[in-house]
């Protein structure tokens, strides 16, 4: 696996695997009466925050609480694009503290890429979203949640998703977790169907592993998993749409159409949900619906990549930094 | 009176002659002038190097007034000078802007004073670049910075109404508009191209219909209104089949290329480095390709560097918080013989004209992009094209290091630039 982990296509195979399986150990700790390991103990982790998270954040704070690493958390207001203390002086200032990873969050697409490779600093990155580039960690988080609804938690040990069949609907030009779930249900061998109005899907798509339809109806009755994005209102103001109510008219999530979904599939949802926009309360409130149980998956997840990134079965006094060799 | 005898130099690429320099104007032309006309010269041994006329950048950003962190009219010059430029224009988007006769008055006192290289300002078109009221035009061209070539370069003029009174306006007097062509809700939030690597990399794009759509309303009103009018920095394949087609009809349009989109493509972007990131933004292989044939036939009139510079702090962060622009003066004439000349494209003397005589006609640049000629005013620059070397912006005359072109060889260097006949640029330094 490689040192950082900036973008869902960076991973191969084997190592979304190993992830998704690390992770299926990690949920069991959730179980025991004192949910802590201790294998990042006098480990220092930094969540750098440049952009309001809620949920991404107070996920990744459990996962490394849970591996007993001293965290630090840096909510910066605003984002460094507003001039002021840039990301550079944030980056040496954590350096010169002696971080041992970087969980980072901003705003500008690129900005965990740059951070990685600028020589800013030394510790591995990890991308906790990006402007509307990547979010590899939800994308293994859903991909976890899909592996064990469909196969199984035990049975899915050593499996991919090969096959399946996974749509992922709204607002795909935004979004940073459609790129990263593309990206890795790909490599994990599903086959990905894209559906939005054309004005909300990026030009350069068909690059991309995956098809496009516009018509949300004739793709459902195929569909193993149905992701649904946010779509903020404001996107209405900018015309990709003419209003809410045809958004969520040709593009939104009922009751109706989740009845035209085999009866095994699954409704998700990355949050925090917009509802009467793209999915009504009916179906987010359904037994069909992975919200919450994709939020309780994150944490494993976020402990498996940090265990896996920094090497968690190396004693806590690691050897010294120089020793890193970089895998570029 | 001083002398100078350049011996055995190509000129424009052609066989070895010898060029004789009297005191500001070059005196005699031909093989062999060991003539007492020769006599007391300082003698340069040329040895084949390429001789062109002086270079003629007509999109050049010197930065003064206002931002003299990343440039002034003195380190841009001497830029200028040592890329063997003997005349640049200066665009209008300084603080203050280039919109009235003190400004503009100010920075060509500044170029004459300095003595590296001609300075022409360029006077913005409206007042403070806002596109919505225009700028004096007649009050600059009548200054003593005789101004002929008017933009808003880096704002669109966007508004039709304005380009096309602009437009009908400067026919008073001669002159030209140049128009950066970017239609400004088209790019709202734009970063890159917008195309295949964009949709990857998260980045807003920047749509080629966006500088074509702007691009086909201008030469369509200057044909209506009966004036010319020049494009700025065209980088994509559309633009060029939009020019080809204004000139057939005989639209008085004229169109410039940059060097780095005749090089580089937003491929480069996925490093995420905003050292690539520019506006108009890298396009696509198939763009550059389109602008290289367009300038070989004429389409594209001429190359202009487009140097922008910007200081390390506004480069040394995220794609989203940098500057758009590249230093361009001083690796030019190697990114141009790498892509034109040594691909066959062009020869020297096809290099000459679109990088000294088409510009300087274009611009009305007097005593510039002359021929190297008996009579004519010595404004000339020496070139070792046998040379190859790594682009190293620390040996740079500018003060901005901003280059894509570090460590990448390049072919082609400047070894001697005359300005009036007097050297500003010797055996590859400043003098």
């Amino acid at each position: 696996m490689k040192r950082h982990l900036i973008s869902a296509a960076d991973l191969t195979r084997d190592d979304a695997v190993l992830i998704l399986d690390t992770a299926e150990e990690m949920a069991r700790v959730a179980d025991r009466p004192i949910k802590k390991l201790p294998t990042l103990r006098g480990r220092t982790v930094c969540n750098l925050f440049f952009e309001d998270s809620t949920r991404t954040r107070i996920s990744f704070e459990a996962a490394e609480k849970r591996l007993s690493a001293d965290v630090i958390n840096f909510a910066a207001k605003g984002s460094s694009v507003s001039k002021g203390e840039s990301l550079k002086d944030t980056a040496q200032t954590l350096e010169a503290m002696g971080v041992d990873a970087v969980v980072i969050r901003h705003s500008a697409s690129g900005a965990p890429y740059r951070l990685a490779t600028s020589g800013w600093i030394d510790a591995p990155v990890i991308n906790a979203g990006d402007g509307t580039h990547q979010h590899p960690t939800q994308a293994l988080l859903d991909a976890f949640t899909m592996r064990r609804r469909l196969i199984g938690p035990d049975a899915g040990l050593g499996q991919d998703l090969g096959g399946r069949r996974i749509t992922i609907v709204g607002d795909v030009l935004h979004s940073r977790v459609a790129r990263s779930n593309v990206d890795l249900l790909h490599t994990l061998g599903a086959e990905v169907t894209l559906v939005a109005p054309p004005t909300l899907v990026p030009v350069g798509v068909e690059t991309w592993p995956c098809e496009v339809s516009y018509d949300l109806d004739s793709v459902l009755p195929k569909s193993d998993a149905v992701m649904m994005l946010r779509v903020q209102r404001e996107r209405m103001n900018a015309a990709f749409f003419p209003t809410e109510r045809e958004y969520s008219r040709r593009y939104g999530l009922d009751g109706d159409r989740m009845a035209r979904m085999p009866e095994h599939a699954l409704v998700m949802h990355p949050g925090p949900m917009v509802r009467g926009m793209e999915i009504t309360a009916e179906v987010a409130d359904s037994g069909r619906c992975t919200a919450v149980e994709q939020v309780a998956n994150g944490v494993s997840i976020r402990m498996a990549v940090l265990y896996l990134l920094l090497g968690g079965n190396e004693p806590a006094v690691s050897s010294p930094r120089t020793d890193r060799t970089e895998e570029k | 009176m001083s002398k100078i005898l350049i011996r055995g130099a190509k000129v424009l690429g052609g066989e070895p002659q010898d060029v004789l320099i009297t005191d500001e104007t070059i005196t005699a032309v031909g093989t062999d002038l060991t003539v007492s006309s020769a006599e007391g010269a300082q003698v340069i041994e040329a040895d084949g190097k390429i001789l062109l006329p002086g270079l003629v950048d007509l999109h050049t950003h010197l930065r003064e007034p206002g931002r003299e962190d990343s440039e002034t009219v003195l380190t841009g010059t001497r830029a200028a000078a040592s890329g063997g430029y003997t005349a640049v224009f200066a665009m209008a988007n300084t603080f203050p802007v280039a919109d009235t006769a003190g400004v503009v008055e100010q920075v060509y006192r500044l170029g004459q004073e300095h003595g590296y290289c001609d300075v022409q300002p360029i006077g913005a078109v409206t007042v403070g670049l806002e596109g919505k009221k225009l700028a004096e035009l007649g009050a600059m061209h009548e200054s003593a910075a005789g101004v002929t070539v008017f933009s808003d370069d880096g704002k669109c003029v966007d508004d039709a109404v304005i380009m096309r009174r602009a437009l009908e306006y400067v026919k008073a007097f001669g002159g030209v508009v140049a128009q950066h062509a970017q239609e400004p809700r088209l790019t709202e939030g734009a970063q890159m191209n917008e195309g295949v690597v964009s949709a990857e990399l998260g980045l807003g794009g920047w749509p080629a219909v966006a500088e074509e759509s702007i691009i086909a309303r201008d030469v369509l009103l200057a044909e209506h209104v009966g004036s010319r009018v020049h494009i700025c920095h065209l980088s994509t394949a559309g633009s060029v089949e939009i020019v080809r087609w204004a000139k057939s009809r005989g639209i008085d349009v004229t169109a410039e290329v940059t060097p780095h989109h005749l090089l580089l493509t937003d491929e480069l972007v996925r490093t995420y480095n905003p050292v690539y990131k520019v506006n108009p933004p890298l396009r696509t292989e198939r763009d550059v390709m389109a602008l290289r044939e367009a300038l070989a036939d004429g389409t594209i009139d001429i190359v202009a560097t487009d140097h922008a510079p910007h200081p390390h702090e506004d480069k040394d962060c995220e794609w989203a918080a940098a500057a758009m622009g590249m230093v361009g003066l001083e690796t030019a004439l190697s990114v141009v013989q790498r892509t034109m000349v040594d691909t066959g494209l062009l020869t020297w003397a096809d290099v000459a004209d679109r990088m000294s005589f088409a510009p300087a006609r274009i611009g009305q640049a007097t005593g510039h992009g002359r021929p190297i000629s008996a009579g004519e005013p010595a404004n000339l620059t020496l070139v070792d094209s046998a040379y190859r070397g790594e682009v190293d912006p620390a040996g740079f005359a500018s003060r901005s290091r901003n280059t894509p072109y570090e460590g990448r060889e390049l072919p082609g260097r400047i070894t001697h630039t005359f300005l009036r006949g007097r050297a500003t640029v010797v055996d590859g330094k400043l003098a």
